[in-house]
Formats: C-alpha cells, structure tokens, sequence
C-alpha cells in the first residue's frame, strides 16, 4: 500500500507541481494517474521513489516514510520503467535486465539467470540476449524495460508513460501482455499516461488530476466514465465516454437469441436472409447471404461475407455485445463461447434492453 | 641505410628511451583527466574554469616548460621526472575537455534510468556513465598520444634521451639519413601507438559496432 499524505511539491520558483495530496493506492492493483501535461502526474510517480523529493507531507510505502532511509537502497525496491525504456546502450539485453540484481549484489550467474527467466516472461525470444538495444525495434526495447524493472522481484512497480513512444498497435499489445503479467503477478503497478484510453483500459483505480497539481477524481474506470464529479473530469474523459461506459458493464443479464448456421460444405439452404457459415468445429467463418447463392449449391469460401466482431459470451462485456451487433453485417450479433464456438446471437437492441433494466436497478437502490 | 645498420643498438636504446619518457604521462594523464572531466561535467562555472586552465597550461612552450618544472619540482635539469610531469600537464590539458564532452553526451534518460535503477552517485559513474564515454575519450587519447610522442623530441634539444636525440646529433655532426631515420620511427611509434589505442576501443565498445537495424525483427 502507498499513501500520499499532503504530499506538496513546491519548485524553489513558487511553481506547484503537486498540491496538497491525499491518495491511497491499493497493493496488487493498477493505478493510473493521468491528466493533461503539467498536472504534476509524473511528479507524482516520481516522489514515490524519491527521483523527486516532496516539499511537503509524506509518502508511506507499507507503513514505512520513504524519506527515512537512503534513496538508492529504496529504489532498488521499487521497479521503475521510463519512457522510451531508457536502456543502457552499451549493455546488452541480458545485462541490462540483469541491472538490479547485480545492485542488489546477486552473483553474475544467478542474476543472468534471472534475466533469462525474464526474457521468457516478457515474451522476448531467448536469441535477444546477446543483442544491444540498438539492435531491438521501439517494442521489444519497452518489453526489455519492463522485464528489468521486475528482475529483483520488487512489490512496487512504477510505469512512467511507458508505452507513449510506440506505435498504436504495438502499444495495444504491449498493454494487453501487461494486464496478462498483471494477472500472473500481482504487483502494486502505479502507471502514468496522458491517455484516457489506456487508464480505463489498464486501470483498477484512476486518478485523473487537473493543472496546478490537484486531485480531480479518484475512482474506479466505469464510475469515471458513468459519474464524472465535474466539468474538468467530464471534458478529460471525452467524447464517446457512454459507448466506452459499457465496457464495464456486465452482460451476465444478457441471454442469447437462436442462430442458423450452415457449416462450410454443406448445400446453401433454400430460403433467402443471412446464414452464418461455421467450420466443422462451429467456429464462425463469415456470413452467407442466401438471397444471392443457389440453393443447394455446395456452401465454399467464395460465398463469404467478413463478419463483425465477436463477443465472447464467457468473458464479455455490453460493449463487446454491442459491437458484435453493430458491426455484423446481417445486424446480428455473434456470440462465441470460450472456446470460440457459436453459442448463440446478439442484438443491438438487447443489449440496450439490459442497460436499461440495470439502470432502472440502480436508481431504486 | 646504412647509417641505420650500423647503428641498430643506439637506435633502439633511443627508443626504448622515447617511450619511458611518453608512455607514463599518457596514462598518469588519462587518470587525472577522468576525475577532472568529472569535475569539469558537474556546473557550468567548473566547466569554463578548468576548461580555461587546461588551455592556457596547453600554450605554455614545451621548451620553457622542461626548463620552468626543475627550479618548482626541486629537481635537478636532466631528471626524467621534468619531461613526465611536463607531458602529463600537456595530456591532461588535453584531456579534460575529452572527458567533460565525453559524459556530457551520455544521454540524460540513461543517467535518469540509472538512478531509478538504485545506482549510487559514484557506481553510476563507473558502470554507466564512464563506459558510455569512452568512445569520445579514446577518440582524445590518441590525440594526446601522438602529441606526447612527438613532444619527448623536443627534450633533446636540452639533453634528455629519445629519438629526438637523432636529430641533435644529425645537426652537430651532419648526417642527413640519421634525421630522416628519426622522423620515421617517431611516425612509426605515433602510428603503432593509435593502432593500438584504436584496437583497445573497438575491444570496449563493441556496443558502437552494431547497427540500428541489424537483427532486428519486425
């Protein structure tokens, strides 16, 4: 756990980065502190491992001020990954991993060791090893970053804008393979980005913070999105923000409709509308217009229309229900089960019908 | 030539000689450029004062040096120790700014990285920003090094040893292949001297020689 204690930070030439913090970040969650530039979030992340020292007030890792011992030993506790990954460019990537644990006085065996079992984690082909992070593509240097900033172990993670330097869908995966790590590993992650998207996306917590240093809400993403306390929070989650709401909605309350499949080499059937065409595992494969085919003729690829997105009726959320929906183009939804098999079909209109009925649910409790 | 084989034994006393006399300041100078350099990366006031000093002491006439050091060093005029500290003022002179440019180039997001690391001010230096410095800092040394090679020459001139003694001696006694001799074998040591410097560097950097997109994957 790490409590912000009105926690200032006042710059000798009376600029306030940070003003008068309270918070209270949970152990083995994300928290994402995010807002426009100058809203003191990197100063933030960056007292809790004294890069930055507070002016005034105090932060408590797990009961203990961090002022009170010395600075380089609290660091090496406390994995820190920077923008752009910040590799060392004349170590190669095993020995950039191993950074900490040879800090930490590790002998160079164990800790190379370590810093293979790593490459494995972070998804880094072992033949990277020798490598310098010239040599590794935007991607692979932050893959590189994250896995040396877990090398020693530590509880605290801390994330500074790790992933603005990357293309879009790099950035996408490399945050998917984080919530994946997340769940295999459970750290207290305190991740700092300017980007809506990815604090909902990441976040078990946000906290969107205003310029001049202030807390403007702390909360849960579906809350923010849902119950924005004033215009600032508002404007800063953005357009869209009641689509992206039902992204934390549950579709648990949303049953499935019947529909007709034809599996691929099967005779086209004789009535006309859409026809989903699965493989001989039920798997989706595209859709059928049968007013356009030959009845009875033989169902092959060239029949297929590209479906939309699915939704997974074991894991999903109304956003996805609703995507599958809008996006197929029969304008019916399909829902697949963990297994990527058809279990059934979803409409646009059910899933609204869910959102109501939850909503009416909570304006009586 | 013949002069040359005749003289086997002098001419590689003489060299044996040069090098005393400039292997010792190019070291003990490098060792005192590196903290200087140090020094010289922590403010901008450090930076222009030493760099100042340096340049002045890299002015003062070699000649008037090796005759200015015995009366301060309490030496006496022919001590090997005048030519050494003499051509150690001259390399760390040299020197200092090489270092001071050679860690400030280390990009600042390394050094920040390093210290979020847990890396202590003076492990920081050695393990990360040293190391990222020597290609710059090597690129001086041999700077340095053929300047002190050449330098030793001058000594001869008040009578100190070296293959500078060859061209004292060609003059006195006029024998044009000794001078000829001498000035290729002190380009012969200057060149032996950066190869070898050269080969040290390639030998700690082998993190210079790769480029950006070889065995890169997608």
């Amino acid at each position: 756990m790490i409590e912000f204690r009105g926690v200032t930070k006042r710059y000798p030439d009376g600029t306030v980065a940070v003003d008068d913090l309270d918070l209270t970040i949970d152990a083995g969650n994300i928290t994402v502190f995010v807002g426009p530039s100058g809203c003191g979030k990197t100063t933030s992340l960056r007292m809790i491992n004294r890069m930055i020292e507070p002016t005034g007030g105090s932060i408590v890792v797990d009961g203990r001020d961090i002022m009170a011992g010395d600075a380089a030993e609290l660091r090496r506790g406390i994995g820190y990954v920077i923008q752009q990954a910040g590799l060392f460019p004349h170590r190669t990537i095993l020995d950039n991993i191993a950074t900490v644990p040879l800090l930490l006085g590790w002998s160079k065996a164990k800790a190379r060791k370590r810093a293979a079992e790593l490459m494995e984690t972070v998804g880094l082909a072992p033949e990277m090893a020798k490598r310098y992070p010239t040599q590794l593509s935007g991607g692979q240097q932050q893959r590189v970053g994250v896995a040396r900033a877990l090398a020693a172990d530590p509880p605290i993670l801390l994330m500074d804008e790790p992933f603005s330097a990357v293309d879009p869908v790099v950035r996408e995966n490399l945050q998917e393979e984080l919530l994946r790590l997340q769940g295999e590993l459970g750290k207290t992650i305190v991740f700092v980005t300017h980007d809506i998207d990815e604090a909902v996306k990441l976040g078990d917590k946000v906290a969107v913070m205003r310029v001049g240093g202030r807390l403007a809400q702390f909360d849960e993403p579906g809350q923010l999105l849902a119950r924005p306390v004033d215009d600032f929070v508002d404007n800063f989650v953005g357009r869209d923000r009641g689509y992206r709401g039902l992204g934390f909605r549950s579709s648990a309350a949303l049953t499935l409709g019947d529909l007709r499949t034809v599996a691929l080499g099967e005779a086209v059937p004789a009535d006309t509308g859409w026809v989903l065409v699965v493989d001989a595992e039920r798997r989706p494969q595209g859709w059928l217009n049968a007013a356009e085919s030959a009845p009875g003729a033989e169902v092959t690829h060239e029949h297929l229309v590209p479906g939309g997105s699915l939704y997974d009726a074991s894991s999903g959320s109304l956003r996805s229900a609703l995507d599958a929906a809008l996006s197929s183009p029969s304008g019916v939804g399909v829902a697949v089960d963990k297994n990527g098999e058809v279990a059934g079909s979803v409409s646009a209109d059910d899933v609204l019908r869910v959102l109501d009925d939850a909503r009416r649910d909570e304006t009586a409790a | 030539m013949t002069w040359v084989l005749g003289n086997l034994d002098l001419i590689w006393e003489l060299l044996l000689q040069h090098l005393y006399f400039a292997l010792p300041p190019i070291v003990i100078g490098l060792v005192l450029a590196i903290p200087l350099g140090w020094v010289a990366n922590r403010s901008p006031v450090l930076r222009s004062t030493l760099l100042n000093i340096s340049g002045l002491l890299y002015t003062i006439p070699s000649l008037a040096l090796f005759v200015l050091l015995p009366p301060l060093l309490g030496t006496g005029i022919l001590n090997p120790a005048n030519v050494i500290v003499a051509l150690t003022i001259y390399t760390v002179a040299l020197l200092v700014r090489t270092v001071a440019d050679g860690l400030s180039a280390v990009p600042p997001i390394v050094v920040n990285s390093a210290t979020a690391m847990g890396y202590t001010p003076f492990r920081r230096f050695v393990g990360v920003e040293l190391p990222m410095a020597v290609p710059v800092i090597l690129a001086g040394l041999r700077v340095a090094s053929v300047s002190a090679i050449s330098l030793v020459t001058v000594g001869a001139v008040i009578g100190f040893g070296g293959l500078g003694k060859m061209f004292t001696d060609a003059f006195q006694r006029d024998i044009p292949a000794e001078t000829i001799a001498g000035i290729v074998l002190v380009l012969l040591l200057a060149i032996v001297l950066d190869g070898l410097i050269l080969l040290a560097g390639r030998a700690l950097t082998p993190w210079t020689r790769v480029g950006p997109s070889a065995g890169r994957a997608a």
